[in-house]
């Protein structure tokens, strides 16, 4: 008996914990408001919106973790979104991918499946054709790493 | 040869959005792994995923690889990096107007190169 209430106490501990990630406003790490800066180019300014990063909260296993970029967008002619480009904060490498979309596509959304080395945070950054660039933030929990042990 | 799936509709009316699905047979080895032996493994990824579509009145060559295809019209293009899981999958929209073709080529290390081609038809 005891042990069935422990293991329900963990339970709700990390759904807590899963909750409050999402809940909370993401604070932007500086590697990743770095990276989307850069990813913008000089001069343009980074907005939030427009831009739905969906992964879950808590990753199982970092070796393969779907992950779904969508972008309110018409995707026609005189307006698109022209790329979408993923960075993380903490895997060796902080480049993910880069998607290139064209009014071809009909809808603004992509979907793949990542590697992530520890709990961490994400970006998705899309650039219109316009020339603005939108952002989505999220937190990830990771409870098995990716096998990139260093 | 490394196999690759093609998950699409293979018909669909003037100005349907359809989805399409890539998936293609590879390692992505990160480089930052290493053997039972203890050597780091090298580095073999697939670099460039792209999905054109070339119309019907303006069939695709049969040629192979990773050439790149006269007349079609780019679609939707990815740069992979490490962080893409192995065995790389894709899903993106079309906008179907006419009949024709995409064309789905995959770039990577150690000259990899994979093609495949589907059909749609747009009625």
């Amino acid at each position: 008996m005891k042990r069935r209430a422990l293991l329900r106490a963990g339970a709700a501990g990390s759904l807590l914990i899963a909750m409050r990630s999402l809940a909370a406003n993401v604070v932007v790490s500086p590697v990743l408001s770095e990276l989307a800066r850069a990813y913008a180019g000089p001069g343009v300014a980074l907005r939030e919106g427009r831009v739905k990063f969906d992964i879950t909260p808590l990753v199982e296993n970092g070796n393969s973790v779907p992950v779904e970029v969508t972008v309110d967008s018409p995707m026609n002619a005189a307006q698109h979104v022209t790329s979408i480009a993923i960075f993380n904060e903490k895997n060796p490498q902080n480049d993910v991918a880069v998607f290139e979309l064209t009014p071809l596509c009909g809808r603004a959304r992509v979907a793949t499946r990542i590697r992530l080395a520890t709990s961490q945070q994400l970006i998705a950054v899309a650039r219109m054709n316009d020339g603005s660039c939108w952002t989505h933030t999220v937190e990830v929990i990771v409870t098995t790493a990716s096998c990139v042990e260093e | 040869m490394a196999r690759a799936l093609i998950t699409m509709p293979k018909t669909a009316r003037a100005g349907d959005v359809i989805e399409v699905r890539a998936l293609v047979q590879h390692a992505m080895e990160t480089g930052y792994r290493r053997s039972s032996e203890g050597a780091l493994l090298p580095r073999d990824l697939i670099r460039r995923f792209t999905c054109s579509f070339a119309e019907a009145s303006n069939p695709p060559a049969a040629s192979a690889g990773g050439a790149a295809v006269p007349g079609a019209r780019l679609v939707f293009a990815a740069t992979l990096h490490a962080a893409i899981a192995a065995n790389p999958y894709f899903s993106f929209h079309f906008r179907a107007e006419k009949s024709g073709t995409l064309v789905f080529i995959w770039t990577g290390d150690n000259g990899f190169a994979h093609r495949e081609q589907v059909n749609l038809l747009v009625t």
